[in-house]
């Protein structure tokens, strides 16, 4: 089975405090710490044991600028066999939906018969598979939680509310939202970095795809964010300050008095 | 005057609590609109909930067919495409029903596409302007979307939520001729498989420690246990801590997980995604502590303290043993 992998350099919100800058046009971007999109690295290990399992190849996408190279390197090291970057200015400024044909175009200069993305990433909107599937006509799953592989076709899970699983057959090729949980992502080992660290990996701009310039980027983002903001949210939460001890010591006053310690 | 749909979300004939919020928020996007509710599902089920969204919206479409009796959506995209107006506005609820239909919807209506919105400014001629969360709910975005070709929008559950929506006992139309045959389609729905029962029971607990990925390993989790024990709670978590399989999938709350309606909720380590806080139900007394102050989770918090929590449980725990004596 020949596999795509959609993967996004993203900032680590467990690690950053994201703020605004002074105008509200973007964050703060100086000292942040970038990773892999959580969800992709659950996609890309799910690509690889399906490959073990039933052969074919691991390829990991991403669309981005140079730096988007150091996530692609991450993810072969983890075992994806192949990497490519869709890299051009006229890339900037993309709406969901313009990362998804930047995506389309790359599908379509290889013989994939998958397609995985994350379920999101940093923007929380969970879009560019479904809007990929949709430009591709190939159907479509999102939230999957398990996938096993049959000739042809594909037995997923889907997550749905209260912990329950929707159990779904779909043809090959189609596209995938991989959630997290499906599986354990492997640690990547200094070793396993430096195994890749010489290898090529192509870049493809809009005149390699055939993408016009104008459906694309800024020109062609019918969605663009206009401001960053954070809102005054009604009181939010008393804040307890002094030390841990006198912390402590108002937080079991206010326990007792709620009926939080028996 | 745009014309809006909302697309609800229904299971064993009844509507999803979302069907009065896409109303509402139909209503902030353009108080003038005409706003039509679409149903699709097999007949009985579309005739309950249509009814049930007649009450909010002046007209219900249904388009029912046995074939439809789970929501499918690479069935029902298909048939929305043909039914609804190029140009119009849809609304659906972020959900994993919503996430699956509306980004492919909106690729084939040639309409915008906006997830997650959480609230709405208003439109001004062609320019729709909503506001939406990222960085897991670090900060807000406001977005500008060109509505001139239509758009879709999912809505956050829970958000445009009211208890004083206005009753207008609206028309159930049955457009399920209009809307086509029921395409082919290349997934086919097998079965929902239930979640398993885990050995406690955390919809039942009226105390909870509940942590988070703060917690950093599966080792440092006796740290939160000897809390519960002390305060006669239970263990409970986020998501993460089930997907490393350091707890089981049962202790987790969220929409994914349990819903809990404990009297008292120690977020540990959380940084309160709108998925987690979706699990927590019946406006318990919320104590968060984490290490970063814009942590989404003080927003909803009524007491909160930024430290660490491989700290600060430890340190709760003695105290409380002490008082004990
Ligand atoms: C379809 C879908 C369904 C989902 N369903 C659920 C669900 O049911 N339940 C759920 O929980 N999530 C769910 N999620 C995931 C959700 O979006 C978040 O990713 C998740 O809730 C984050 O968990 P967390 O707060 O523990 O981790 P993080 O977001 O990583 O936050 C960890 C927090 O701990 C703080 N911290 C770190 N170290 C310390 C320390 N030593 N002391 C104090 N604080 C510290 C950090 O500042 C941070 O705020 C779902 C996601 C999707 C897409």
């Amino acid at each position: 089975m020949e596999i795509l992998v959609c993967v996004k350099r993203v900032p680590d919100t467990a690690e950053n405090e994201i703020a605004v800058n002074k105008d509200g046009s973007d964050i703060v971007r100086d000292d942040l710490v970038y990773s892999v999109n959580e969800w992709d690295n659950y996609a890309v290990e799910e690509a690889i044991q399906i490959r073990d399992k039933v052969g074919g190849s691991v390829t990991v996408v991403a669309v981005g600028d140079d730096d988007a190279e150091e996530i692609v390197r991450r993810e072969m090291a983890m075992g994806a066999d192949t990497g490519i970057i869709m890299k051009d200015s006229a890339f900037e400024g993309s709406d969901g939906l313009g990362i998804a044909k930047i995506l389309a175009k790359c599908v379509s200069m290889g013989k994939y018969d998958l397609v995985l993305t994350g379920a999101m990433a940093d923007d929380g909107a969970g879009q560019v598979g479904g809007m990929l599937a949709a430009l591709l006509d190939w159907p479509y799953a999102s939230v999957v939680n398990k996938v096993e592989a049959g000739s042809g076709k594909l037995t997923v899970g889907r997550e749905i509310e209260g912990g329950n699983q929707e159990m779904n057959e779909i043809e090959l090729p189609c596209v995938l939202s991989i959630q997290t949980g499906i599986n354990e992502p492997r640690y990547v080992g200094i070793r396993g970095i430096r195994k890749v660290a010489s290898v090529e990996i192509p870049c493809h701009g809009k005149d390699a795809c055939g993408l016009d310039a104008a459906s694309i980027g800024d020109a062609g983002a019918k969605v663009k964010r206009a401001a960053y903001f954070v809102p005054v949210l009604g009181e939010g939460a008393e804040m307890i300050e002094g030390s841990t001890d006198e912390q402590v010591d108002k937080l079991i006053e206010l326990l007792k008095a709620k009926g939080g310690i028996k | 005057m745009m014309a809006i749909f909302a697309i609800i979300q229904h299971k064993s004939g009844k509507a999803d609590d979302t069907v009065a919020e896409l109303c509402l928020a139909a209503k902030k996007i353009d108080a003038a609109a005409a706003v039509t509710a679409i149903v699709v599902g097999k007949a009985a089920d579309c005739d309950a909930v249509a009814a049930e969204a007649a009450k909010y919206y002046a007209n219900v479409w249904k388009i029912a067919a046995d074939a439809l009796a789970y929501p499918n959506a690479e069935l029902i995209r298909p048939m929305l495409v043909k039914l609804i107006p190029a140009g119009s506005i849809v609304l659906a609820p972020f959900t994993p029903f919503g996430m699956d239909l509306c980004p492919g919807l909106s690729v084939k209506m040639n309409a915008a596409y906006c997830a997650d919105v959480v609230g709405v400014d208003g439109l001004e001629g062609a320019a729709l302007t909503v506001n939406r969360q990222e960085y897991a709910g670090q900060v807000y975005a406001k977005m500008k979307i060109d509505v001139s070709g239509g758009a879709v929008l999912t809505c956050r559950p829970g958000v445009f939520a009211s208890d004083d929506v206005p009753v207008v006992n609206g028309a159930v139309a049955d457009k399920t001729a209009d809307a086509g045959a029921v395409p082919a389609a290349k997934r086919r729905f097998l079965e929902v498989v239930e979640a398993e029962v885990g050995d406690v029971d955390i919809t039942k607990s009226d105390v909870l420690v509940s942590v988070g990925r703060g917690i950093e390993s599966q080792e440092n989790l006796e740290i939160a246990f000897d809390l519960a024990k002390i305060m006669g709670a239970d263990v409970s978590c986020s998501r993460p801590i089930v997907d490393a399989k350091w707890l089981e999938k049962s202790r987790q709350v969220g929409t994914s997980g349990q819903t809990v309606k404990p009297k008292v909720y120690m977020a540990m380590g959380i940084s309160g995604a709108f998925q987690h806080l979706g699990g927590i139900k019946g406006n318990p007394f919320i104590v968060a502590v984490n290490k970063n102050p814009k942590a989404p989770i003080f927003q909803v918090a009524e007491v909160g303290i930024v430290g660490d929590i491989l700290e600060l449980i430890p340190a709760l725990t003695e105290k409380i043993s002490e008082m004990k004596g």
